[in-house]
């Protein structure tokens, strides 16, 4: 198992190496430039330009700038956010909170109805409850997220009432100073009394639609890999036995389509990543999906770098841990059988 | 016991209530992050709105809703014969805020001006390069170019010397990245080591002192208790940060907001609809136009321009475009604006005349580009739109017109080396002056920076301009800008669009908020009635 582990966390250099070379050549491949985003519709004259180019280092020979880039990465200076002019892992950490609490929240909801309707699906297959999962999940799969978001704010929020628009917080009636970025466990902390209800009732809308997309691709990957694993000569005999049906299903079936299962919702981080800037952006989420896009929208060369590679580490580290479960489920993975 | 439980509860409950209904809180949806808390680093309204509204002031300052110049921290001022020397009298007694690291112990003072206007003006001072400050404000306003120095005659008076005569000048100081930051402060920041808290924990003298910022979600500020023009009738005040317009309205119908910036125009007729929503509206300083890239053939004709400018339905546009929220432009500069010439007559819709004008200038078949800008701006809030009306009217006279569009940075930066010929563009003023449309737009300075779109350098009408800089007389200085638009609108760089109006919903208990001509948002009069 350690080998294995190790195999995986070595993998990781060339691919880390590999990202830092595309988030630098990624932003600087966008026409325009920091300065020109800056000076908008004002413009600024060449001599000034020139001098603000050399302010930002921008002046350098691409492979020069990548040489100082990564040299100072590797000193652990992700740089400076242009826009802010703060640190980019101080820029980006203050967000990631925002963005894991929703995601959380999205996967739990994603994994706990995906999975179940998943399973109903393939047990029920051809029958009504199958293809009631099968044109939800389809529906749900190409709904445009903004039009879904406001939708749902239209009806629940502004129509019914029953939850709030946007934000994170009823920021009229509560204010507490953040202590983890997480907004439930903050308010919490707080003691103060209806917050973390407040903070909930937040959360719902923004997650129910984050977690649309990875739910529909949940059900249909558990229903054909339950469908696969139902056709095994093991569950026959399972059913042969005389086991009741919940059990065949849930213990012997199920184990054996989970590997299929995990692996979707590894690939669903990364899907959720990039549902989150869409949400984030309804929803006025404050998380980094919207930070990025406005970095990218400013040529802000660090952040968008620095953005890239937290980001790409994230959905490493998770794919990782996908990797290491799959060998905890299924023995024959890490033997390389 | 256990019977009164509920009870306990619902009186626990309802005492919360009141006691966070007791201090007043007013919540403003804007549209983005402020990009920090040190005004004189950026460029952008919103964190103008956040900072230089909020926790600072400025020398002087523009009367609310006006484009008058009104004193601030200067009671008063007077300009030397020669337009070299002003003389500020600065306001006594003016206390500065205090944070968990600093406390002020004394008034705001003479050290204060020079402190701010020295950090932007001298590479070698202490605080130049803190924060990694770039001052594109006071560089674009060409104020390097301008300042010699600036002198403490006492604690309570300074002098400004300039370089050349400027006659904005006063305009200019009213700007944001002119506010006015505590020299006190910044020297005990620096004896700390932390010089850079100056300009992520900032101390002013404005009405509202700042509680907490979460990024990306909202910025918290509580009323300045000695704020010298009389403490905010409102407790707090909060920037829910919400960038898409569709929600914002969204929070302001529910009541999570009470004023929101920039309506969509397409939901404009439903809240004015809303029994809950006062729709506040006011011309915008502002202009959007379409420039003719004069360089290029045969947009160096005159005459092809105006045959251009004559073939538009600018009402048209108008009513699909503003959806009736503004008004023909007729000048390069709004009507709202001083020196705007109204005798001056507008090219009126004509095809027939546009279509004489093109055979005249012995051009046939032209086939050209109307660029069109991704961004939904106040002064243009949907350019693709127009731009494919104007194909439209352009091809009623024989002109064939491809529209063009990219993303906006490769839009300024492409448009900035003048690969278009002819392009939507508009502008929003920063200070009220004339100088700030004519030169920044259409000066031959201009053209290299860029923003001189149409890359029109006319010796008569800039000299008209730079004559009027050295003036300090206004009535003086508007007789000569209402020549330059004579000349303008005979040369026709521009088909100059539309002026449009402004929308600003609120709720209703909003009370005494005023619509600023440049887009501020302002709180500092408005109060909150049950």
């Amino acid at each position: 198992m350690l080998r294995f582990i190790l195999q995986k966390i070595l993998l990781l250099i060339p691919t880390f190496i590999g990202i830092t070379l595309a988030a630098f050549m990624f932003v600087r491949l966008l026409p325009g430039d920091p300065v020109t985003i800056l000076t908008g519709e004002r413009g600024v004259d060449p001599e000034r330009r020139a001098a603000m180019m050399a302010q930002l280092g921008l002046d350098q020979p691409l492979p020069l700038q990548y040489l100082d880039y990564v040299g100072k990465l590797l000193q652990g200076d992700f740089g400076q956010s242009l826009a802010t002019h703060r640190p980019v892992t101080e820029e980006f950490f203050a967000r990631l909170p925002a963005t894991l609490e929703l995601a959380l929240f999205a996967i739990l909801i994603a994994i706990a109805l995906g999975v179940p309707a998943g399973i109903l699906a393939a047990v029920k297959r051809g029958r009504w409850p199958d293809h009631l999962v099968m044109g939800v999940a389809l529906t749900g799969y190409s709904m445009p997220i903004f039009w879904w978001g406001l939708l749902l704010i239209m009806l629940f929020s502004t129509g019914l009432g029953w939850t709030p628009v946007s934000g994170r917080l009823d920021i009229i009636n509560y204010y507490f100073e953040p202590v983890t970025g997480f907004m439930v466990i903050d308010a919490w902390l707080s003691g103060e009394r209806g917050a973390v209800a407040s903070a909930l009732r937040h959360l719902l809308l923004p997650s129910i639609v984050l977690s649309t997309i990875p739910m529909a691709v949940i059900a249909r990957q558990t229903r054909s890999a339950m469908l696969e694993v139902l056709g095994e000569d093991y569950v026959r005999t399972a059913y042969a036995k005389g086991l009741p049906t919940w059990r065949v299903i849930l213990v012997h079936a199920l184990r054996n389509a989970l590997i299929t299962v995990v692996t979707v919702i590894g690939l669903q981080i990364g899907v959720l990543m990039a549902g989150a800037v869409l949400t984030e952006t309804i929803f006025a989420w404050p998380g980094i999906g919207k930070w990025m896009i406005e970095a990218i929208a400013r040529r802000d060369y660090p952040a968008v770098q620095g953005g890239l590679l937290f980001i790409a580490v994230l959905v490493m580290v998770v794919n990782l841990i996908v990797d290491l479960l799959y060998g905890w489920i299924n023995p024959r993975v890490r033997d390389g059988r | 016991m256990k019977k009164h439980l509920p009870a306990t509860l619902v009186l626990g409950v309802l005492c919360t209530f009141t006691q966070a209904h007791a201090a007043k809180t007013l919540v403003y949806c804007s549209e983005g992050s402020p990009s920090g808390f040190n005004p004189a680093f950026y460029t952008d309204g919103t964190t103008f709105d956040a900072t230089g509204k909020t926790i600072y002031n400025q020398l002087v300052q523009f009367e609310p809703g006006t484009t008058q110049v009104e004193p601030a921290l200067a009671e008063s001022w007077e300009v030397s014969d020669d337009g070299l020397e002003y003389t500020f009298h600065l306001r006594k007694g003016v206390k500065f805020q205090g944070n968990k690291d600093f406390t002020p112990t004394r008034d705001f003072s003479a050290d204060d001006v020079l402190f701010s206007f020295n950090r932007q003006l001298e590479k070698d001072h202490p605080y130049h390069k803190v924060s990694n400050g770039t001052y594109e404000y006071f560089e674009g306003m060409s104020m390097p170019d301008l300042l010699k120095e600036v002198v403490k005659v006492d604690d309570h008076t300074v002098r400004l010397v300039l370089n050349r005569p400027e006659a904005p000048m006063i305009a200019n100081l009213g700007m944001d990245f002119a506010s006015i930051m505590s020299s006190e402060y910044a020297d005990a920041m620096m004896k700390a080591d932390t010089p850079e808290k100056v300009d992520t924990d900032p101390v002013g003298t404005g009405p509202f002192q700042l509680v907490a910022y979460q990024k990306d979600s909202m910025i918290r500020y509580q009323a300045n208790p000695d704020y010298w023009g009389g403490k905010p009738a409102i407790d707090n005040l909060v920037f829910a940060i919400t960038p898409d317009n569709a929600v914002r309205w969204q929070k302001l119908q529910a009541g999570e907001c009470h004023h929101m910036a920039y309506p969509n125009p397409a939901d404009l007729k439903t809240m004015e609809e809303n029994p809950d929503i006062n729709m506040l509206s006011q011309e915008g300083l502002n202009i959007g136009y379409l420039a003719y890239n004069t360089e290029k053939k045969p947009f160096d004709d005159v005459r092809v321009r105006k045959a251009l400018t004559l073939a538009i339905n600018k009402p048209a546009i108008l009513e699909a475009v503003y959806q009736g929220a503004g008004k023909v432009a007729r000048n390069p500069i709004p009507p709202t604006m001083w020196s705007y010439n109204d005798a001056i007559e507008d090219d009126p819709y004509d095809p027939e005349a546009a279509r004489k004008l093109l055979e005249e200038a012995g051009v046939k078949d032209l086939k050209t580009n109307i660029w069109a800008m991704p961004v939904q701006r106040p002064y243009n809030p949907n350019a693709r739109r127009m731009a494919e009306m104007i194909q439209a009217d352009w091809k009623a006279i024989g002109v064939e017109a491809e529209i063009v569009t990219y993303e906006w940075g490769e839009y300024l930066e492409r448009s900035k080396k003048g690969e278009h010929e002819t392009l939507l563009m508009g502008w929003t003023g920063d200070n009220g002056d004339p100088d700030n449309f004519l030169a920044v737009l259409l000066g031959c300075d201009a053209v290299q920076a860029g923003s001189n779109r149409a890359r029109w350098c006319n010796k008569e009408f800039d000299d008209l301009i730079q004559k009027a800089k050295t003036i300090t007389d206004q009535a003086e200085r508007a007789k000569l800008y209402e020549q330059a638009q004579v000349v303008f609108k005979r040369e026709t760089p521009w088909a100059t669009i539309a002026n449009s109006v402004v929308f600003e919903p609120e709720r209703k208990n909003v009370q005494g908020y005023k619509q600023s001509p440049f887009g501020a948002h302002y709180f500092g009069n408005v109060d909150l009635s049950e």
